[in-house]
């Protein structure tokens, strides 16, 4: 396929608001059940925090719109929530938005009524609109990735791996930049937000590696003689019923040679994984904002040659009947 | 229920690109929208085709062969592409298994083109929205047309009818008859997507002859044929008879 950078920035910028919302409410829970300290100053902490995840997602809804050939009709595409991941990712991200200014909003005024007691646990609103916020952020990593993996021709993405992989990335760079962010406003979550970065990174590494491993061993099940159904081993394609090309041979074919796909994995492979693990590391000990903001910005790059890759390695039948590229 | 679709004859097809260039004459014109095209009389053509005429070589010099073989939207009884579209601008048609692109709800995001194994979708690069084989849905069932011209175009300038069009799920109708006499198969039957449009296989006309119906055993002339001849030192049949 060819991969298009408004569909990478979407994938990876809601990926890094997702994973954010999701680190800064696991470390409300946790100073909840007080196994972290409750952060200093919670208002800016956790308001500011949302208003920053909810910067990344409003890029990547920004990004998503150059997909479109008309985005002025983007709102039809709610209609068929029934049938496509398409139409539920787009109900998803803005329900997950509203949801996360919400949280954002009762963090920032402290306008936080107790709801209920659950033994010492004391239900309080934002922990209400924080638990439908996770689900939905989880839901939106599912309705993303299943874009992908319910397309069973596709065979590099019709996997669980797919979800695994974008739930887990997403994750892992919300958390390096919590902790970056920790580093600046809540420096004693610093520690709490740098371990379950690598956690989570370390994680990811090994079901993104399962992923490489399936795809490269992958026997498609389409051939060109299912294609056009003759059978003979040898059939060539001698012309494919255009000159200059056309939208079959733009849209699905990267263009680039093995070795520059090769280049890429391995760039994507040291970017997002062991770079950003060991400057977490160095930030951690020093709880440096810089070093650990660098972490998640070399991450983030290493993310965007990451999704390249997924789209540039997936193979479509289509092209089996444009092979005199 | 009727499933309208084509039937591709590959043994009469001799890729000459009538269906192609009267395909793009009747829906470029089409109430439909114009199918833009960049550079079409420049360098490196490019353009939005509903149906292209592609060409293979089966077979290593000097046994080939050369097969055409036309390429369009096979409006699939399963259509992959349709449940996908989150707009509903892609949709099969109840009442004769077409399967449509609403120009006016589609958002070009082109994800049923990814979902069409294919390769049978073309976004327009002008107009941005998606395009594909509409088997002239504005010319079959226009009653202003004399009943013999209410089919597809590419059906009605195909100098060498290979292609047939009719109710595949009908099973007296041509293209039934068609399929089920000559082989009539789908293209990548291993994704279910049970494809309306058929192809019919390549076919050699041979008959097997054995030498015994060449020449035959108890033929009369070959029996007489078979006396032996007298030597030179024997009397003729005339020798003997003769006196
Ligand atoms: S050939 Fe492609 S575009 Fe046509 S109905 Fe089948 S899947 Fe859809
Ligand atoms: S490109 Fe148009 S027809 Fe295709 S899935 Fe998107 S909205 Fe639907």
């Amino acid at each position: 396929m060819h991969p298009a950078f408004s569909v990478i920035f979407l994938t990876t910028l809601i990926g890094v608001g997702q994973g954010l919302f999701l680190a800064l409410f696991t470390g409300h829970l946790y100073s909840v059940i007080k196994v972290v300290p409750m952060s200093a100053d919670p208002q800016t902490f956790y308001g500011l925090g949302s208003l920053v995840a909810l910067v990344f997602l409003g890029g990547g809804l920004f990004a998503s719109f150059f997909h479109l050939g008309h985005p002025e009709r983007a709102w039809r595409s709610a209609a068929r929530w029934r049938t496509s991941w398409l139409s539920r990712e787009v109900i998803v991200l803005p329900g997950f938005m509203g949801m996360l200014t919400l949280y954002g909003l009762v963090q920032y005024t402290a306008w936080n009524p107790v709801l209920t007691n659950l033994g010492p646990i004391i239900v309080d609103l934002s922990m209400v609109v924080g638990v439908l916020a996770t689900i939905m952020a989880f839901a939106l990593f599912l309705c993303t990735a299943m874009i992908y993996a319910c397309i069973k021709f596709l065979q590099e993405w019709a996997s669980p791996l797919t979800v695994v992989n974008y739930t887990l990335l997403g994750t892992a760079s919300g958390f390096t930049l919590a902790t970056a962010f920790a580093a600046m406003y809540a420096p004693e979550l610093v520690r709490f937000y740098g371990i379950w970065a690598i956690i989570i990174t370390i994680t990811a590494l090994f079901t993104r590696i399962a992923s490489l491993i399936r795809n490269s061993r992958i026997k498609h099940k389409s051939t060109l003689q299912s294609a056009i159904g003759v059978r003979h081993p040898k059939v060539v394609q001698k012309a494919q019923g255009s000159m200059g090309g056309s939208f079959n041979t733009r849209e699905f074919f990267h263009g680039k040679s093995a070795d520059f796909l090769k280049s890429i994995k391995w760039i994507f492979l040291v970017l997002v994984f062991p770079v950003p693990v060991l400057m977490i590391m160095m930030g951690l000990s020093s709880a440096a904002f810089a070093t650990l903001l660098v972490a998640f910005a070399i991450q983030y790059v290493g993310l965007l040659a990451e999704r390249w890759f997924f789209f540039a390695q997936a193979n479509h039948p289509q092209n089996l009947y444009y092979q005199t590229i | 229920m009727t499933q309208l679709a084509l039937v591709i004859d590959l043994n009469v097809c001799v890729g000459c690109h009538a269906c192609v260039t009267s395909c793009k004459e009747w829906n470029t014109s089409g109430t439909a929208g114009s199918m833009s095209d960049d550079n079409p009389y420049g360098q490196d053509p490019t353009g939005t085709f509903f149906n292209r005429v592609q060409t293979f070589e089966v077979g290593t010099y000097p046994n080939t062969e050369t097969v055409h073989f036309p390429k369009s939207c096979l409006h699939c009884e399963d259509p992959p592409c349709v449940p996908v579209c989150p707009t509903g601008a892609s949709y099969k048609r109840a009442e004769d298994g077409i399967v449509l692109v609403d120009y006016d709800k589609c958002i070009g995001c082109k994800y049923c083109s990814w979902a069409c194994p294919y390769g049978a979708r073309e976004i327009d690069e002008h107009l941005k929205v998606m395009k594909k084989c509409t088997l002239c849905v504005d010319r079959i069932y226009d009653t202003a047309l004399p009943e013999t011209e209410r089919k597809p175009a590419c059906v009605l300038a195909c100098p060498t009818s290979a292609r047939l069009f009719g109710d595949v799920h009908d099973p007296e109708s041509q293209v039934s008859v068609a399929i089920r006499e000559n082989g009539g198969y789908q293209l990548l039957p291993e994704w279910g997507t049970n494809p309306a449009n058929h192809y019919l296989p390549r076919r050699k006309t041979r008959i097997t002859i054995h030498e015994d119906e060449l020449e035959r055993v108890d033929n009369p002339l070959k029996k007489e044929r078979r006396q032996p001849r007298p030597g030179f030192d024997e009397p003729t049949l005339d020798d003997v008879t003769s006196w």
